[in-house]
C-alpha cells in the first residue's frame, strides 16, 4: 500500500459563536492513497466540508479554530506549512472543484482566461501564452467540451450548469495535480448531465493517476464513484471500508439506518429514517455521538468514545462502534 | 375508483423573453384523483415546475383548461375565489427562501388562518400548535425565525402552513431534494400519513425517481413542455416505453444490486437539454434520443394508450385503430 | 413572563452582535453623548443664556480658559454652550428631515417594486429619477434663496431632495424580493396586497433602510451646515453649528477657536452616526444555523 499521498490525522475543530463553542470535528482521521478515490459520505452538517477546507487551508478563520490535529500531504503537515508551501501546493499538489459551478467560476472573467491563470499559477516554471493557451485548449477538449476556441473566449454565464463544471473539472485537473477534492461535484445537475460528467471524471482520474476524494451526501453516486468509502457522522469518521463491502456488509448502526431510508428503485417503501437530530456540537453528548439516537446503544456508547477497530481484512473494512470491540464483526 | 379532483387539459404556458418564446408547457393534459399521487417527473427545462405553479396560479396559462372539483379555475391566483385559494396549497422546494427570514413561525403559521379569518387569536395560536404538533414540532418553535431551525424543520414547517386551512390538493415541487436522506424518510412518511388521514391529494414533482417509486400512484414524465410517458407506478417502471424515460432510469446512481439488476442498461446521453427557447421541431427528444428516426425530427409525436392506464408519446409507438389515441387537441382526457 | 424573557433574550443578542465591533459602539457612544447634549443642553451648558441674543464685548474674543473652556466668539457669547445648543439644532434637522422623507420615500418604493415593470414602477420610477437627477445642494441652495432662509424652510429644501434615495434603495430590493418563495407563497395563500407589501417585504428591507438612516443622519447635518455656512439656513443669533463655522471662518488663523471648536462638533456628530450605521448592518444580519 505504501505511504499515503494525504493523510489527517485526529483533526480538532472549533467555532465560536455567540451561545460558545461548537466542537465541530471531533478526531477525524483518514488516508488516500496514490491513484485511489475515496469518498466521503455523511448529511449536512457533519463537517465533511469544514475537513477539506482545513486541508487547503480555507477554514473561516474566525470563527472556525483548527485546535488539534495533522494533515500530511507527501508526508509534510500543511497545518504547520507557510503560506509559502501552501500556495504552491494548491492547485498543483492538491486542487479542489466546488459543488455550485455558478459561484466558483467568476463571472467577470472569461473560461480561457481563468483557466490560463490557473495553468500559470500551478507550473512552476515560466510560460509563453502560446503554451498556456494550447494547455488550456487540450484542457477544454479532454473534458469533452465542444467547440474549445470558442469557449475560450465564452464568459461563464453562457454556458450550462454541465458545461460549467467540465470548466471546473478542467481547472482543477490542469495542473496534474496529486489529490483532487470534489466537494458534492454533481449535486447541483441533471441526472442524465450528472451521469456524463461523471463517467468523464472517472474516466480522467484514472488517466491522470489522480487521487480524488468525492464529498457528497448522495449514496448512489459514491458506490459508482469510490474505491474506498468513508461514513461521517457528527464530526465523526464512523465507518470505512472498500466500497461494495461497505454496501453489501454495512456495520455501523448509523450507516445501517441511512442505508435502510434510502427510497429504492425497486419500491417496498422506505424505512421511518433515523430517530432524533444532529447533536448540539455545543453540548455534544459524552462517548459516542451517535449514542442518543442509536437503536443499538449499551451503556458503554453513552459513557466511552468508541475506537477506530480494523474489523475484516481483504476486504478492508473499519468501524468506530462500541458493538465491534474487539474487531469481530 | 375515486373521483377527479384536478383536471388539467391541454394546458400551455409561454413566456416571451427577449430571447425568444420559452415554451415552458406545451399542451399537458393529466388529471389527480382524490386520495392519489401523481408523480411529476422531469429534468430542467421540463416545465414541471411550471405546470405546478400555473395550477397554482402564480402563472396564468397561455392557454388550456384546469378544472378543481368542478370550477373552472384557468386563471391566476387573483381572479379565484377566495374558497379555492383554501383548497389548493403549495409547497416549495428551497426551504431555506419558502419561509420569510423575518417573520416567527407563529406569524408564518397564522397567516393562512388571518387570510381565511378562522376562528379568534386565541383559536388561531392553538391551532398553530396543534399544527406544529402534527409535524413533531416542539411548541416553542412558534417563536423561532426560519434561519433558527434546520432545512428538514423549515420545511416541516411549510407544510404545516400548507397544512392550516385543510386543503384537498397539496403541490409539492420537490420538496425534499434539498435534504438529507433521513430527514427527507421522515418527512416523506409523515406526507403519507397526512394523506391517508385526510385524503388528501398530491401532484408530487421531482427528479428522483428512486423517490417516485415509493411515493407515487402514477407516474408522468415530462421533457422539454411536453408529457413524453404516464402510466401506473408499477407498470412505469417494470414497463418503461418512452426513450426519455429508460434514459432517465439508466443514469440514476443507485445502492443495490437488485436495483441495478430492474434498471434499463446504461445509456449514456450525449449533448446537452435543449433550452425550451428553442424546441427542437419535431419531437422534442429526437437530438438526444439513441432510437431516433428520421420522421422524428419533422413529426410530433401523439399521446397513444399502449395498455391499460399507460400512455406513450413517441412515433415509435403510433396510434393503431384499436388503441385510444389522444389527439392534441381534443376534449377527452383520461 | 414568557414574552418578556424572549424580549430580553432578543435585546442581548442583539447587543451581542452590534458590540462586537468596538468601532459601533463608539459611533453609539459619540450619538448619545450629542444626543444627552442637546437635550439637556439648559441645564448642563455653563452659560445657557449665550445661546441667544447676549453680548458682552467685554468678554469678547476671549482664548479657551478655565471659565469658557472652547473661548468666547466675537460678541463675547460662551462657545461651548453655543455648541450644546448648536447640537439641537444639528440633531433637529436630520430628525424632521428624515421624519418627512422615509415613510413616503419607502412606501413609493415598495409599490413601484412589487409592481415592477407595470406603469405604476414606470411613472413613480420615473418622478424619482427626475429628483434624483438635480444636484442636491444646489436644489437646496435654489428653494431656500427662493424663499426665506431659515432653519424650517433649510428643512423643507433638504426633504424635497432627499425622499429620492429610500425610493431607489427600496425599489432594487422589493423588486428582487417579490420573485421569492416567501411572497409567493404568501400570494398562493391568499394575502392582500397591503399585506404583502407591508408584512412580508417591508421587514426584509429594514436592515438597509435602517443603515442608510443613521448615515443620512451625517449627511443631512452637513448640507444643513453647509446652507447655514452660506447663510441660507439659521439666522443669527440662533446658534447653528454651520452658521458658527460661517462666522468664525473670518477670524482664523489667530482666533482659531471660534471656528474650529464648532467645526469639530459637526465632524463628531457625523463620524458617530456613520459608525453606528455600520453597527445597524452587523445588527440586523442574520445569523446562519
Amino acid at each position: 500500500m505504501g505511504e499515503p499521498v494525504l493523510r489527517i490525522d485526529d483533526l480538532h475543530v472549533s467555532f465560536r459563536v455567540y451561545e460558545g463553542t461548537l466542537q465541530v470535528l471531533d478526531g477525524v482521521a483518514l488516508r488516500v492513497d496514490r491513484g485511489q478515490r475515496v469518498g466521503l459520505v455523511g448529511e449536512a452538517g457533519c463537517g465533511k466540508t469544514t475537513t477539506m477546507r482545513c486541508v487547503l487551508r480555507i477554514l473561516q478563520s474566525p470563527p472556525g479554530r483548527i485546535t488539534a490535529g495533522a494533515i500530511r500531504y507527501r508526508g509534510k503537515d500543511l497545518l504547520r506549512a507557510s503560506q509559502g508551501e501552501l500556495q504552491r501546493i494548491r492547485g498543483s499538489g492538491i486542487s479542489m472543484i466546488f459543488q455550485d459551478p455558478v459561484a466558483a467560476l467568476n463571472p467577470v472573467f472569461t473560461v480561457g482566461d481563468q483557466l490560463s491563470a490557473v495553468i500559470r499559477h500551478g507550473t512552476h516554471r515560466r510560460l509563453t501564452r502560446g503554451e498556456i493557451r494550447r494547455r488550456a485548449l487540450a484542457a477544454l477538449r479532454e473534458v469533452q467540451l465542444p467547440d474549445p476556441d470558442r469557449l475560450f473566449a465564452s464568459y461563464p454565464v453562457q454556458l450550462s450548469g454541465g458545461m460549467r463544471q467540465r470548466v471546473c473539472i478542467a481547472m482543477a485537473l490542469a495542473t496534474e495535480p496529486e489529490v483532487m477534492i470534489a466537494d458534492e461535484p454533481t449535486t447541483a445537475l441533471d441526472v442524465t448531465i450528472q451521469a456524463q460528467v461523471l463517467r468523464l471524471l472517472d474516466r480522467l482520474v484514472q488517466e491522470h493517476e489522480t487521487a480524488v476524494i468525492f464529498i457528497t451526501h448522495s449514496l448512489g453516486v459514491v458506490r459508482e464513484m469510490a474505491d474506498w468509502v468513508y461514513v461521517m457522522y457528527a464530526g465523526t469518521i464512523v465507518e470505512g471500508a472498500e466500497t461494495d463491502e461497505l454496501f453489501e456488509r454495512p456495520l455501523h448502526p448509523y450507516t445501517l439506518g441511512l442505508l435502510s431510508a434510502l427510497p429504492k428503485l425497486t419500491g417496498g417503501g422506505i424505512a421511518e429514517g433515523i430517530p432524533g437530530r444532529i447533536p448540539d456540537y455545543l453540548h455534544p453528548p459524552s462517548g459516542c455521538r451517535f449514542s442518543p439516537r442509536c437503536p443499538s446503544a449499551v451503556a458503554a456508547c453513552h459513557r466511552d468514545r468508541p475506537v477506530w477497530m480494523q474489523v475484516r481484512r481483504d476486504p478492508d473494512h473499519a468501524v468506530a462502534c462500541h458493538l465491534y470491540p474487539k474487531g469481530e464483526a | 375508483m375515486s373521483r377527479e379532483i384536478l383536471i388539467v387539459d391541454g394546458l400551455r404556458k409561454f413566456f416571451v423573453t427577449s430571447r425568444g418564446t420559452v415554451r415552458a408547457v406545451d399542451r399537458v393534459s393529466f388529471s389527480v384523483r382524490a386520495g392519489e399521487t401523481l408523480g411529476l417527473v422531469g429534468e430542467s427545462g421540463s416545465g414541471k415546475s411550471t405546470v405546478a405553479y400555473t395550477v397554482i396560479g402564480l402563472h396564468a396559462p397561455t392557454s388550456g383548461r384546469i378544472v378543481f372539483d368542478g370550477h373552472d379555475m384557468s386563471t391566476s391566483i387573483w381572479k379565484r375565489p377566495r374558497a379555492l385559494k383554501r383548497a389548493i396549497q403549495i409547497v416549495f422546494q428551497d426551504p431555506g427562501t419558502s419561509l420569510n427570514p423575518r417573520r416567527t413561525v407563529q406569524q408564518i403559521l397564522e397567516l393562512p388562518l388571518r387570510v381565511h379569518r378562522v376562528g379568534t387569536p386565541r383559536e388561531r395560536r392553538d391551532r398553530s400548535i396543534e399544527l406544529l404538533r402534527k409535524v413533531e414540532l416542539p411548541e416553542d418553535y412558534l417563536y423561532k425565525a426560519p434561519h433558527m431551525l434546520g432545512g428538514g424543520e423549515r420545511q416541516m414547517v411549510a407544510i404545516a402552513r400548507a397544512l392550516a386551512t385543510d386543503p384537498r390538493l397539496i403541490l409539492l415541487d420537490e420538496p425534499t431534494s434539498a435534504l438529507d436522506v433521513s430527514i427527507q424518510a421522515k418527512i416523506i412518511h409523515m406526507l403519507l400519513r397526512f394523506q391517508r388521514e385526510m385524503d388528501l391529494a398530491y401532484l408530487f414533482i421531482t427528479h428522483d425517481l428512486s423517490l417516485m417509486r415509493n411515493v407515487a400512484t402514477r407516474v408522468a414524465i415530462m421533457y422539454l413542455g411536453r408529457i413524453c410517458e404516464t402510466a401506473p407506478t408499477e407498470e412505469f417502471f417494470r414497463n418503461p416505453l418512452h426513450p426519455y424515460t429508460q434514459m432517465l432510469l439508466s443514469s440514476i446512481p443507485v445502492v443495490s444490486k437488485e436495483e441495478e439488476a430492474i434498471r434499463p442498461a446504461r445509456i449514456i446521453s450525449k449533448g446537452e437539454i435543449p433550452s425550451p427557447v428553442h424546441v427542437p421541431p419535431g419531437c422534442g427528444f429526437h437530438t438526444r434520443c439513441m432510437v431516433c428516426a428520421t420522421a422524428c425530427s419533422a413529426e410530433e409525436p401523439v399521446m397513444v394508450e399502449v395498455e391499460d392506464g399507460h400512455f406513450v408519446s413517441c412515433l415509435h409507438f403510433p396510434p393503431a385503430s384499436d388503441a385510444l389515441p389522444r389527439a392534441a387537441e381534443s376534449e377527452e382526457v383520461f | 413572563m414568557r414574552l418578556g424573557k424572549r424580549r430580553w433574550e432578543g435585546f442581548r443578542k442583539a447587543w451581542y452582535k452590534f458590540s462586537r465591533n468596538p468601532v459601533s459602539v463608539v459611533g453609539l457612544v459619540f450619538v448619545l453623548g450629542v444626543s444627552f447634549l442637546a437635550v439637556f443642553a439648559p441645564l448642563v451648558s455653563p452659560y445657557p443664556h449665550h445661546a441667544g441674543p447676549y453680548v458682552n464685548f467685554a468678554i469678547g474674543s476671549k482664548p479657551p480658559s478655565a471659565s469658557h473652556p472652547f473661548g468666547t466668539d466675537a460678541f463675547g457669547r460662551d462657545i461651548l454652550s453655543r455648541v450644546f445648543f448648536g447640537f439641537r439644532y444639528s440633531l433637529m434637522m436630520g430628525a424632521v428631515v428624515l421624519g418627512l422623507v422615509v415613510i413616503p420615500g419607502v412606501v413609493l418604493g415598495l409599490i413601484a417594486g412589487y409592481y415592477q415593470g407595470t406603469r405604476i414602477d414606470t411613472v413613480i420610477m420615473r418622478i424619482t429619477d427626475i429628483f434624483l437627477a438635480v444636484p442636491p445642494l444646489i436644489l437646496a441652495l435654489a428653494i431656500t434663496s427662493v424663499l426665506t432662509p431659515s432653519v424650517f424652510n433649510a428643512m423643507m429644501a433638504v426633504s424635497l431632495m432627499w425622499w429620492p434615495w429610500y425610493t431607489r434603495l427600496v425599489y432594487g430590493l422589493a423588486s428582487s424580493l417579490r420573485h421569492e418563495f416567501f411572497v409567493q407563497s404568501a400570494e398562493v395563500i391568499g394575502a392582500s396586497r397591503f399585506h404583502i407589501l407591508f408584512r412580508e417585504l417591508l421587514p426584509n428591507c429594514v436592515s438597509a433602510i435602517f443603515t442608510k438612516m443613521s448615515l443620512d443622519m451625517g449627511w443631512v447635518i452637513l448640507i444643513g451646515s453647509a446652507l447655514s455656512f452660506v447663510g441660507l439656513g439659521a439666522q443669527p443669533p440662533i446658534p447653528d453649528l454651520g452658521t458658527m463655522v460661517a462666522d468664525g471662518a473670518k477670524y482664523l488663523p489667530d482666533q482659531w477657536w471660534i471656528a474650529i471648536f464648532p467645526a469639530f462638533a459637526i465632524m463628531i456628530t457625523v463620524l458617530g452616526f456613520n459608525l453606528l450605521g455600520d453597527g445597524f448592518r452587523d445588527l440586523f444580519a442574520l445569523e446562519e444555523i
